[in-house]
């Protein structure tokens, strides 16, 4: 009896208590900025697509929801020809934007993408490519990596010598 | 054998090995960057530090370098030891101070030795915050990307181009921290091997172009054990497909055939698989593509496969199982090899030497194995490129060995061999009709019309042995022949190579006595004959007749149907006689895979598929049967197997259509029946239902990726994986992942061993063969008692005629192969068409380089630049052979030049 009377109490002065649920989708929820949401492909601080397509994320993926190919402008920038995430296969572990070397995918504080139609769940590069730096800002791989990839040129890179001269033998 | 210790656990090892090598062979993870199982030890990256104890109670020791350390009886060492460790570890460190931030955007990456290296060591923090050193690269030509950044100076790259290969134009440059490997100045590398760099280079400075054109990491690739189509060696390969394209090839090991290296025709001639021209559909004639579908197409092949006189043209380039199933389609008497009369002829004649089992044949590890080797009339760096690289190998081995003779150095020893060496050489004599690379490493070099060269073998057998009947040479020729008998006679395992290259029939018939007659005095004497193409010997072996009779047959019978198989007519027989044969028929069915002269013939078209997209066996050059598999399904169901096509045209045309479905092996068994002589070949490979541990193998590696997303765009609804039922293989990554059988490598991958160093793991020693290793079924037997019938017919001395040029072909390694051509490298190095002739014929016309001549061939009129070559005999004009757009020429026969325009 005791103990019922105690439950009641207990339901009693939750009225009062501030409330864990709120009116979504009137009111929005309030994510942190490292939520793993929605993934998007982001771009490097001068506007060029981030991701070189290594197959990196690819790999890393548990659940083989992300194929692409990667192919190359005439400069040599390694870029992907398509990139393509089976949204209804993501099971949003993020391990795609730990394994990226570029920050190029990343995932967002967004989980609104339910669809009707499972088809409407594949996504392609143009619906993952958004023109922001995302979490990451101030970031560009090819300023970093030895080679030239019409970014910079070679010896210009970040901690770079110029390129050394083949006919010198000075120590 | 020595027994050493490792870690205080005892190994029985072989002696005379290096320790770095005894620690591999016993599976012992060392890492290592410039030892190479075919280049040897130089000891340069400091990277395979153990530590050796004087004796079991000494525990200080002292660190050596283990690939340049002997196995002694009774050594104590220590892999592990933390003071060898953290000195490999440094090493890597130093290595990295300099490589590049370039993994994501580098193509060796997932398939990297020094990834795979810097990970055994634990390195993985880099603590230098300096400077990294930079380069620029060159362009190295259309197949080997140069990114010079990446490189560690490990010197391979070099070591295999230059000392292995005998390359000349690739080397190093600069000095102290900043050496520079690569050429004086950008230019296409003139080897033809220079594709082995990709796999010879640990990192990735140099890395396959054509792939990266259509860049796929090793994990994704979807792969399968092949069989090179592009010459008569049948190298093995690795084919890797993604997304319904072929995305490149990689050396499979075979200590019997290819070894480590393949020649770059076989590793970027892979790209007609994807070409545009690709046969896709059945196609009738006068009917509109979309209405051919599979049941229209039998329909139409029942009116006209019966009550037809059927004719069956084979093909040198389609697999046993193709030429077998044709024959019973057609039945064996209305089957022909589609290959020109005379060159039939001298296959004929190779294969009747070969059955006859009074020689062994030799297989490339022979001919590296060889300490004499003779060259007869082939120009065998063009035709078969691998077998040139096995000769050199042959001749450095051989004179590596004398050097070592009474001497306390091991043959490992890379540069102390080769300072001891120097420009020693074995012995190779090249008797070839114009020079080739080889003349460089040659003894003896003759270079003769092909009947002269015939009567040069005929004259060493009469050396050899007294009692064959000998032939009058003028003085300086007969002296080189007793160099060279000499040579062979002091042999103990020679090698003598020749082939159809020269459409010289008494060519075949001089080596085989040269070889019957080295027997009496060579432990060991073996037999190579170089054929056309990849299967010209299982098709010659089938002992069809010749074109000829089927261009008569069809112009004697009424109402003929021919039944074409992947055979471009036009590159075989002369352009009139195709044209006569063509014309005397009723139907022409044809069975390809790349649109051609001959599939314009056609009245129906049907597509096969190529190595890549089916199954199939071939018969190389030494009688060895070899399985290649199929890499993936086309997306294109139509596009499958002739023998499959041939099948259902059989059903088709008896009207039995039990739905029974054959595999290769039962091709084969088939195949067997009908023609004893392949006795043997369904044991070639592992039957369909061969299963390791109840599991089927997978073609791709347990980490392939986008298997949910790769169709996605079709259908987010995943289709059913493909089913393979003619292989032991799967089309998905399921089944079992540990070490395939020899023959059943799709990849070779090991834990820690990403790159295709893996190879180690799978061989019994470093650099010998696979562990149960089958390679290949040889189909030729070995009779010791089979007594030598020595052919005594030589040919007449071959006479200059007036106004008159005996026609030859000239082979080149890129342009003369038909399928490999239509691949953008190949067709960017093969040369524009020319007429050769020897400077003084050329200056007895009054003709120099680049002045046009025009010449009447097979009643076709060519005008082409002149070129003259310096080592070709008077008499003799050579025209390349093979090249794309070219016709057929009626080789050997006389020509005559109709004007010259200078």
């Amino acid at each position: 009896m005791l103990s019922h009377l105690r439950t009641m109490w207990l339901v009693f002065i939750h009225l009062f208590r501030k409330k864990a649920t709120i009116e979504y989708p009137e009111e929005k929820v309030v994510l942190h900025p490292r939520y793993r949401g929605r993934i998007v492909l982001t771009k490097d601080p001068d506007g060029g697509e981030r991701c070189v397509g290594c197959y990196l994320c690819a790999v890393a993926c548990p659940v083989d929801c992300i194929a692409l190919q990667a192919t190359e402008d005439e400069n040599g920038r390694r870029y992907p020809d398509f990139f393509r995430i089976n949204f209804s296969r993501c099971i949003f572990c993020g391990y795609c934007e730990d394994a990226c070397p570029t920050y190029a995918i990343q995932l967002i504080p967004d989980f609104e993408m339910a669809e009707y139609n499972r088809q409407n769940l594949v996504f392609e590069k143009e619906d993952l490519l958004i023109d922001s730096q995302g979490k990451y800002p101030g970031y560009n791989f090819y300023r970093e990596a030895g080679m030239d990839a019409g970014v910079k040129k070679k010896g210009e890179g970040v901690n770079e010598e110029p390129p050394v001269d083949v006919h010198s033998l000075l120590p | 054998m020595s027994t050493i210790y490792i870690d205080n656990k005892k190994y029985e090892v072989k002696a005379g090995k290096n320790l770095l090598e005894a620690c591999l062979g016993l599976g012992i993870d060392l890492p290592y960057f410039c030892w190479h199982p075919a280049l040897g030890s130089v000891g340069a990256c400091r990277q395979c530090a153990v530590k050796v104890f004087k004796d079991e109670n000494d525990n200080r020791g002292r660190l050596v370098m283990s690939c340049m350390e002997s196995i002694k009886d009774g050594l104590h060492l220590s892999v592990t030891d933390k003071t060898a460790s953290a000195f490999r570890s440094q090493v890597i460190e130093w290595l990295m101070t300099n490589h590049p931030h370039d993994c994501p955007v580098c193509d060796e990456g997932g398939s990297c030795h020094l990834q795979d290296m810097t990970v055994m060591t634990g390195h993985d923090y880099r603590r230098f915050h300096y400077k990294k050193r930079t380069y620029t690269n060159q362009y190295l030509g259309p197949f080997v990307h140069h990114e010079m950044n990446r490189c560690i100076q490990c010197y391979r790259c070099v070591r295999y181009y230059h000392d292995y290969a005998g390359g000349n134009d690739l080397n190093v440059f600069a000095a102290h921290n900043h050496v520079y490997f690569g050429r004086e100045k950008d230019g296409v590398l003139e080897s033809p091997f220079s594709g082995n760099l990709v796999e010879v280079c640990p990192t990735g400075v140099f890395t396959d172009k054509t792939l990266r054109e259509h860049y796929t990491r090793k994990w994704d690739l979807t792969t399968a054990p092949s069989v090179c189509h592009h010459c008569s060696v049948g190298c093995n390969t690795i084919a890797g497909e993604r997304y319904g394209s072929l995305r490149c090839i990689t050396n499979r090991y075979n200590s019997q055939v290819n070894g480590y290296f393949l020649c770059d025709r076989g590793r970027f001639g892979y790209e007609f698989v994807n070409s545009e021209n690709r046969i896709t559909q059945p196609l009738i004639r006068n009917r509109p593509v979309e209405a051919v579908d599979e049941f229209v197409l039998m329909d139409h092949l029942r009116e006209i496969l019966t009550n037809h006189t059927l004719i069956g043209i084979g093909s040198p380039r389609a697999s046993v199982e193709s030429n077998t199933a044709l024959m019973q389609l057609v039945g064996s008497q209305n089957f022909y090899q589609g290959i020109s009369d005379n060159l039939g002829f001298i296959q004929k004649r190779v294969v009747q030497v070969m059955q006859s089992g009074v020689v062994k044949p030799a297989s490339l590890h022979d001919i590296q194995q060889a300490d004499a080797i003779l060259i007869l009339g082939e120009d065998c760096w063009n035709t078969a490129p691998v077998m040139a690289l096995a000769v050199r190998q042959g001749v450095l081995k051989t004179a590596a060995e004398h050097a070592l003779e009474n001497r306390q150095l091991p043959a490992w020893h890379d540069a102390a061999v080769r300072e001891l060496v120097q420009q020693e050489r074995g012995f190779l004599a090249n008797c070839t009709l114009a020079g080739s690379p080889l003349d460089e490493i040659s003894a003896a070099i003759l270079h003769k019309a092909p009947d002269d060269l015939a009567r040069i073998g005929f004259a060493i057998a009469n050396r050899l042995n007294t009692s064959l009947p000998a032939v009058q040479l003028d003085n300086d020729t007969s002296s080189k022949v007793a160099v060279i008998a000499s040579a062979l006679q002091q042999a103990k395992h020679p090698v003598i190579i020749s082939g159809t290259g020269c459409y010289n029939e008494a060519l075949i018939r001089a080596a085989f006595d040269i070889a019957a007659a080295c027997k009496t005095t060579a432990a060991e004497v073996r037999l190579a004959y170089v054929v056309p193409e990849c299967n010209s010997m299982g098709l010659a072996m089938m002992n069809a007749s010749s074109f000829e009779n089927a261009v008569l047959r069809a112009s004697r019978a009424q109402q003929v149907t021919a039944i074409v198989l992947e055979n471009d007519l036009y590159r075989n027989v002369p352009s009139n006689i195709a044209d006569v044969f063509f014309n005397s028929c009723r139907h022409v069915i044809v069975l390809d895979s790349l649109n051609n002269a001959t599939t314009q013939k056609a009245d129906v078209l049907i597509p096969a598929a190529t190595f890549a997209e089916g199954d199939g066996t071939l018969v190389n050059n030494e009688g060895r049967a070899q399985r290649f598999y199929q890499v993936y399904m086309p997306a294109q169901r139509t596009i499958q197997e002739s023998w499959k096509w041939l099948l259902k045209m059989q059903a088709t045309q008896t009207g039995i259509t039990n739905e029974t479905i054959y595999h290769p092996e039962e091709m084969l068994a088939s195949c067997e029946q009908l023609l004893p002589q392949f006795s043997g070949i369904s044991g070639s490979a592992p039957r369909r239902d061969f299963r390791v541990h109840g599991q089927a193998l997978p073609r791709e590696p347990h980490r392939y990726s986008g298997r949910t997303a790769m169709l996605a765009n079709l259908s987010v609804s995943e289709p059913k994986p493909k089913q393979d039922d003619d292989s032991p293989f799967t089309f998905t990554m399921e089944g079992y992942s540990g070490m395939q059988p020899s023959l059943l490598i799709p990849f070779f991958w090991s834990p820690g061993w990403n790159s295709i160093q893996a190879v180690n793991k799978y061989q019994v020693e470093p650099g010998g063969e696979l562990k149960n290793e089958q390679p290949g079924k040889l189909l030729f037997n070995y009779r010791p008692d089979a007594v030598p019938a020595y052919f005594k017919d030589i040919p007449e001395a071959f006479g200059v005629r007036r106004e008159k040029w005996l026609l030859l072909p000239q082979y080149h390694v890129f342009g003369s192969d038909e399928l490999s051509a239509y691949g953008h490298g190949v067709q960017e190095l093969s040369p524009d068409a020319y007429i050769a002739l020897s400077v003084e014929d050329a200056s007895q016309l009054g003709v120099v380089d680049g002045s046009l001549l025009s010449i009447k061939a097979a009643e076709t009129l060519y005008e082409l630049p002149v070129r003259t070559m310096a080592t070709l005999p008077n008499g003799v004009m050579l025209m390349p052979a093979g090249l794309q757009g070219m016709t057929m020429m009626s080789w050997n026969s006389w020509v005559q030049i109709v004007s010259i325009k200078l």
